[in-house]
């Protein structure tokens, strides 16, 4: 929906005409806060592959292991848990190393329902 | 490893143990800056610590090799695609004066989903690894350590692996990096949701190390069809990514704006590049600066473009640049090549060196007028901008509407802008809100993160995260058995090893060279007959990368490039030994047992002075300050003049100059010397000696003369030459 339109500054720019620079430099950082509030939102309430394998590598897999890992917490249905909660989650739960278990979920040790199951009962 | 600055860097070295290599340091780091700094004869007031090795400009040769660097720390890009052969070019660039190198990434790279590893070779760019990244950052420590001041290492959080690279690079002690969402989605076409949620977690990561980050906004300059008109649009990119990283977690001074002059000369520049720049640093006073030079109006002529950029730096100058971006000037010709790195980050350092101080020395009329009303004027454009995103619902709809990249002035809109669906592009429907019990054990994890109570840090839960214990980092050396640098290295051998030369212009051993030639012909004709010469040359695949017309008739000027495919065993050179002087007290001594006499002129027509002068005078340290008598007949002195001059003050030995070369009159004049100095049969009583730009040994040995002497002659090596003659010191060796 592209439009054309003629310059129409002067017209556009009546309400802006009576504010000194000092105003007018506040009213454009406002604007901006405005515009970025509701991306900075978004961001903060969601996650992407991306961001779990960047967990995934701060928790010590390589990229592809970590890649691995995130295929099969998506496939599970379980990025909104974090996939490093899932591997901590299943390390916990047989008392075993984040590595190896990590190694495990990215080779298919496990399958989705007992990737579920982690997360059954509602107690983390 | 400590560099030695004679010998080239070893590659080999510097891959050895790279799987247990640690950055010495995290994040950013700014020159400092040296009030008033003595350098030389001069005081400067815009400099900040000297280098201790460095590449001096060519005329420091007359102020004492002096070399000022500049206040803004200067960047230059290195992507060659092989990043062996980049480690060679940052250490010339470091020379000359970087320290910030940005490595480009391979075509492709931000559409890869998840981190390349390895060292693959790259197109128009590096395949960014962690391999690639170790390796460069080690180099990058030994190089900065030769040249006495630290090196920042950049390159690009983007594409649909951002939060990743951005991990990496945390790791990897990456100094620097660009980060902008509206880049991915306007001109990668990544889905705009993924990118922002992406570009927050990125970005709260990278100021966890310090990095600086530089925007994306001037990709809209080099993007739009008329680049002055999306000036107002360049003000709200650079509000959106600044905005949205402070409140990722960036603190402002980490925040650095890529600007560009948007238009170039033909075009009024400073009119129209000027206000913009003015109002850009008014509004965003709390941010730093990242002057990028215009590639937008680039072609393929390096003097334009040296140019245009000079300009580019005027504006710097005259306004503020924290980072001083350079483009080579190659680039609208190829890619960039080796030196013409190193010729961009001397148009730099020359041109600050040239304007230091300028503020303290002329005023801009920002208070009424022009500029005062034209920089108003982009700022209100900026906040209409600004006021109709929020009117149509939003940043997302804007885009979806074709807000961005339309070639008109806004609010003139031509209905041209780049449109994205929000549910389209690449990984569109890729982000999943997070439950009420996400979790994410590790640290600097910007957002929602449901962590137990009465951690000290996240990755406690974890005993660490590879932020706070980098040995847990998992190190993945290389993936494919025959794409790698090791295998690369192989085929480099002969280069590196084995003495052998060959021309290069990106990778050792590429055989590439340019040449220049004019043609009297029309453009048409000079183009294909210069290819035709070049291949008469032996030159393979010539390409004709830069015409111009003198006159339409009267010919045209062509840069041909093409690749040699052979070498030279640089022990069968016959290079001539540079003699070195003999020390003040030997020549002294001599002169005063002896008490020597020379005769000296320019000989035939020719007004030059000032080379033999600096020879001869006492005050520019020539020969008379070690006591030989130096009778001087001035210029455009005939030869037999000359010789008769010699006869009657019973000289030594004959100096003559001569610059002019017009038909070989150089030649000429050293002949005719030798000639009636035999005539006269006192050949055998006079040391002959000839000097000039156009002079060397061995021209002047064939004319009959004893010695010549060209450009960068000292009095003390014509003293030595005298001295050990007369010594017989020659006959001895002989």
């Amino acid at each position: 929906m592209p439009i054309n339109r003629e310059d129409d500054f002067e017209e556009r720019r009546s309400h802006l005409e009576g504010l000194s620079d000092k105003e007018l430099k506040a009213r454009f950082w406002e604007l901006a806060e405005d515009v970025i509030d509701p991306l900075i939102d978004l961001s903060k309430t969601h996650t992407s592959a991306s961001i779990e394998r960047s967990v995934l590598l701060r928790m010590g897999f390589n990229s592809l292991d970590a890649k691995a890992i995130v295929n099969q917490v998506v496939q599970a249905d379980l990025l909104g848990k974090g996939a490093g909660h899932v591997v901590y989650k299943m390390a916990k739960k047989e008392d075993r190393s984040i590595k190896e278990v990590g190694l495990d979920i990215g080779n298919e040790k496990y399958d989705k329902e007992e990737l579920k199951k982690l997360f059954d009962g509602g107690e983390s | 490893m400590d560099l030695n600055p004679e010998k080239k860097i070893d590659i080999e070295e510097i891959l050895k143990d790279i799987k247990s290599y640690r950055p010495r340091r995290r994040g950013w780091t700014w020159r400092k800056k040296v009030e008033d700094q003595k350098i030389g004869p001069f005081q400067y007031k815009e400099t900040s610590e000297g280098l201790k090795n460095s590449v001096p400009l060519p005329a420091a040769r007359s102020f004492n090799n002096i070399d000022p660097q500049p206040e803004p720390v200067i960047t230059t890009e290195i992507a060659s695609g092989r990043f062996e052969d980049d480690i060679r070019r940052m250490r010339m660039a470091a020379w000359h004066g970087a320290d910030h190198i940005m490595v480009i990434r391979t075509a492709g790279q931000s559409h890869f989903d998840g981190l390349i590893e390895g060292t693959p070779e790259g197109v128009g760019g590096i395949p960014i690894t962690r391999k690639q990244i170790r390796a460069t950052r080690k180099a990058l420590d030994y190089i900065e350590d030769e040249v006495g001041r630290p090196i920042n290492f950049h390159s690009y959080v983007s594409g649909v692996a951002g939060s990743e690279i951005a991990v990496l690079f945390a790791e990897e002690g990456v100094n620097g990096a660009h980060q902008d969402p509206q880049y991915n989605v306007l001109y990668r076409d990544v889905n705009m949701y993924r990118s922002f949620v992406d570009a927050a977690a990125a970005k709260k990561i990278m100021a966890s190390t310090g990095m600086l980050q530089i925007d994306g906004a001037h990709n809209a300059n080099a993007t739009a069809r008329q680049a002055w008109k999306v000036m107002p649009e360049l003000f709200v990119q650079h509000a959106i990514n600044s905005m949205f990283s402070v409140k990722a977690g960036m603190p402002k001074d980490k925040i650095s704006l890529s600007t560009v002059p948007p238009v170039a000369p033909p075009a009024p520049d400073l009119r129209l590049n000027l206000p913009y720049a003015i109002a850009l640093r008014e509004l965003f006073d709390e941010f730093k600066f990242r002057a990028q030079q215009n590639t937008k109006y680039m072609e393929s002529s390096i003097r334009e473009a040296t140019v245009t950029h000079t300009l580019n730096l005027l504006l710097s100058e005259l306004t503020s640049a924290d980072l001083q971006s350079t483009i080579t000037p190659d680039e609208g010709r190829n890619v960039p090549w080796h030196y013409f790195n190193v010729q961009a980050v001397d148009t730099a350092k020359q041109a600050f060196a040239g304007m230091d101080g300028l503020k303290d020395l002329i005023e801009l009329k920002t208070d009424e007028g022009y500029l005062k009303e034209k920089s108003r004027e982009l700022k209100e454009r900026a906040i209409l901008f600004m006021e109709e995103i929020l009117e149509v619902g939003g940043y997302f709809q804007a885009v979806a509407e074709g807000f961005f990249v339309d070639s008109g002035e806004y609010p003139e809109r031509n209905g041209d802008g780049i449109v994205r669906e929000k549910d389209g592009g690449v990984a569109a429907n890729s982000i999943v809100e997070r439950d009420d019990d996400y979790m994410a054990p590790v640290c600097d994890h910007f957002g929602y993160n449901n962590l137990p109570e009465d951690l000290d840090k996240p990755c406690d839960l974890i005993g660490g995260c590879t932020l706070h214990n980098p040995d847990k980092i998992d190190f993945i050396d290389e993936l494919d058995p025959e794409d790698n640098v090791e295998k690369r290295l192989e085929k480099t051998e002969d280069f590196r090893e084995n003495d052998m030369v060959k021309p290069e212009v990106q990778w050792l051993g590429d055989g590439w060279v340019n040449i220049t030639m004019f043609i009297p012909e029309s453009e048409a004709v000079a183009e294909y007959a210069s290819i035709e010469i070049a291949k008469k040359m032996n030159l393979n695949d010539p390409e004709v990368i830069h015409k111009e017309v003198m006159q339409p008739a009267e010919g045209t000027v062509c840069e041909v490039k093409g690749w040699v495919d052979f070498s030279i065993d640089k022990n069968k050179l016959e290079i001539p030994e540079k003699e070195e002087a003999l020390p003040y007290d030997e020549i002294r001594g001599f002169v005063d047992e002896n008490s020597l006499s020379v005769v000296a002129a320019t000989v035939g027509k020719d007004e030059h002075s000032v080379g033999m002068r600096e020879i001869i005078d006492i005050k520019h340290g020539g020969i008379e300050r070690f006591g030989i008598k130096v009778t001087y007949l001035g210029t455009s002195v005939p030869i037999s003049k000359v010789v008769d001059a010699a006869i009657e003050t019973n000289a030594d030995a004959i100096l003559i100059s001569t610059i002019i070369s017009h038909n070989e009159v150089h030649r000429t004049n050293m002949k005719k010397l030798n000639d009636l100095c035999v005539e006269k049969g006192i050949r055998d009583d006079l040391i002959l000696i000839a000097g000039g730009t156009q002079v060397n040994n061995e021209m002047a040995v064939k004319a009959g003369l004893d010695a010549g002497y060209g450009r960068g002659t000292h009095g003390d090596d014509v003293a030595t030459f005298v001295v050990k003659s007369l010594r017989g010191d020659y006959n001895e060796e002989e």
